[in-house]
């Protein structure tokens, strides 16, 4: 276990936001390592940096209002301060991205099957009809009914759950070495949460990729996580496994967190019942 | 007493037809009863697309029932004189989901309190002032904050502030529709925790509509799960949700995520997906 490469290698991540009175530090010091076919959960209150890290991961925040400084590496090369370029061919097919909002991650004037030809057909060498095949392929692994009919349907004719598997469905359809899901549960029911949950999971045993976690619901993070990083103003205060975390938080902040749960009560006759 | 009584409420939308054809009628609610005793809390539960929403607006007196009754405090919320009514807004109040379209941007917090105030009360300006320093310190803010604007404060903050105006005119009942279920998990426990204590403290009831099981058992007394536009179960002792075999409260309990990693959810929800897909 120890020999595996890190797919994603995060050192010494630094963010700032420009602004007239200078730089406004809002992410400090940040180190993760992403392996394959594992799941790093990132926990912390909103406002805590969380969504920044990743933003900057992708390289997705503007520089002309941010200073990102610091190495990404994935697979060994260096992501920061790479062209808008390069980036763009990286974006997609080697780190795939699953936003909170599905509702506002497709854009609404084209079709499903249209937005997923593309993204495949920019990434690859693919055919129309080839490219078509992998998506309906892509939709049938998400346990979507009728792949054909839903890739002419456009994203208001879905269900939230629904587009977020979709949405699922294009980050993995081009197997990427990792892939950053913030929050990717958040906006859906219970049932379909587990659902979505449950995917990430198959996926990750089957493709082996790296999954970046992020969430505040500790439900989530105890579904899915092999290892947690606990955030709190911009600084990761924490990290462990997960089961260690949970059973002996060492920071003062992440026994707050733990123990803010609403819990059923402390019963534990209706927690056995319930798992 | 009971305090809110639904009767046989049906609904649907998209009733009106149109030119080219005539669109098919779906219905939402479908014969619900149910009722709230004074005082307590009942957690309404399902999952999306269950017509909860609705139904929270149908009580409010937002959106006539096609079929059915609203009794609220006697009286029927649909067939009240505009006295009535004004009596009825003063002592039914709401708590939407989304804090930031709840409010006008360009008030403070302070004029956001006061509305209600304004409007039912005729305080003079020194008690009104007391009066949203009390409240907002009554839902964990200070007097300090009256001044600043929505953009100011974080999304729980701004909840808080949305509960102190409903709390303003000392309500019998609130609905809180998914109120805490944007909020991350420490700001979602502390507003549970101060929605109970208000309940103590003013003796009073709560709708509580959410999908998420856990928060609902932490603050209600009685729960009701609702599927497809139906009731599909009531329990007043909370306890049995968890031993129901009722398919559409099984599936709500099935999916609910482990409170610790040994306990991994490894049940394939093909109940629920049997369920749910259309």
């Amino acid at each position: 276990m120890h020999t595996q490469p890190n797919v994603l290698q995060v050192d010494n991540l630094n963010i700032a936001a420009k602004s007239s009175r200078g730089a406004l530090p809002l992410v400090r010091n940040v180190n993760l390592e992403l392996k394959p076919g594992k799941v790093l959960g990132l926990i912390g209150e909103s406002g805590s940096g969380k969504t920044v890290t990743s933003m900057a991961l992708m390289q997705l925040l503007s520089q002309r209002s941010m200073h990102v400084q610091g190495s990404i590496q994935l697979h060994g090369q260096e992501l920061n301060g790479l062209p808008a370029q390069a980036m763009r061919n990286i974006r997609g097919k080697d780190i795939g991205f699953i936003m909170q909002n599905p509702m506002n991650a497709f854009t609404p004037v084209y079709t499903i099957g249209n937005q997923f030809v593309e993204t495949i057909r920019t990434h690859t060498g693919l055919g129309k009809k080839q490219a078509v095949e992998l998506a309906i392929a892509s939709l049938e692994s998400m346990n979507l009914e009728e792949p054909a009919k839903l890739m002419k349907k456009y994203p208001f004719q879905l269900s939230g759950g629904m587009l977020q598997r979709v949405m699922i469905a294009i980050s993995m359809s081009l197997r990427p070495a990792v892939v950053i899901a913030d929050e990717p549960t958040t906006a859906l029911d219970v049932t379909n949460q587990l659902q979505v949950l449950n995917e990430l999971d198959r996926l990750r045993t089957e493709c082996g990729t790296a999954i970046l976690l992020i969430s505040h619901d500790l439900g989530v993070i105890s579904q899915l996580a092999d290892e947690v990083a606990v955030m709190r103003h911009g600084e990761i205060v924490e990290q462990a496994e997960v089961c260690e975390l949970f059973d002996r938080p060492q920071h003062e902040y992440t026994k707050n967190l733990l123990q803010a749960r609403p819990m059923l009560s402390g019963n534990e006759a209706l927690n056995r019942l319930v798992i | 007493m009971t305090l809110l009584e639904v009767k046989d409420i049906t609904h649907s939308y998209g009733a009106s037809r149109s030119f080219w054809r005539k669109q098919d009628v779906k219905p939402v609610l479908s014969g619900i009863s149910l009722s709230i005793e004074e005082g307590t809390c009942l957690g309404l539960l399902g999952s999306s697309g269950a017509g909860k929403s609705t139904l929270g607006k149908v009580i409010l007196g937002l959106e006539k029932p096609q079929k059915g009754q609203v009794i609220f405090q006697g009286q029927d919320v649909y067939a009240m004189d505009a006295k009535s009514r004004q009596q009825m807004r003063r002592n039914l109040q709401v708590v939407f989901q989304d804090s930031y379209s709840s409010v006008n941007p360009r008030l403070t917090a302070e004029k956001i309190i006061a509305e209600p105030l304004e409007n039912y009360e005729k305080l003079s300006a020194g008690e009104q002032n007391r009066a949203i320093a009390s409240l907002l310190e009554q839902v964990g803010l200070s007097s300090s904050d009256m001044k600043k604007y929505p953009r100011e404060f974080s999304g729980g903050q701004l909840q808080r502030i949305n509960i102190a105006r409903a709390l303003a005119l000392k309500p019998k009942m609130i609905v809180l529709d998914e109120s805490v279920s944007s909020l991350d998990m420490v700001t979602q426990t502390t507003i549970l925790d101060l929605l109970q204590d208000l309940k103590k403290m003013h003796g009073l009831s709560y709708l509580f509509i959410t999908h998420d099981i856990r928060a609902a058992y932490s603050i209600s007394d009685a729960m009701a799960i609702m599927h497809k536009g139906q009731i599909a179960e009531v329990f007043h002792n909370k306890d049995e949700v968890f031993t129901s075999q009722q398919p559409a409260v099984k599936s709500l309990v099935d999916s609910m995520l482990p409170e610790h990693p040994r306990y991994r959810n490894a049940a394939a929800p093909t109940e629920a997906k049997k369920l749910f897909s259309r």
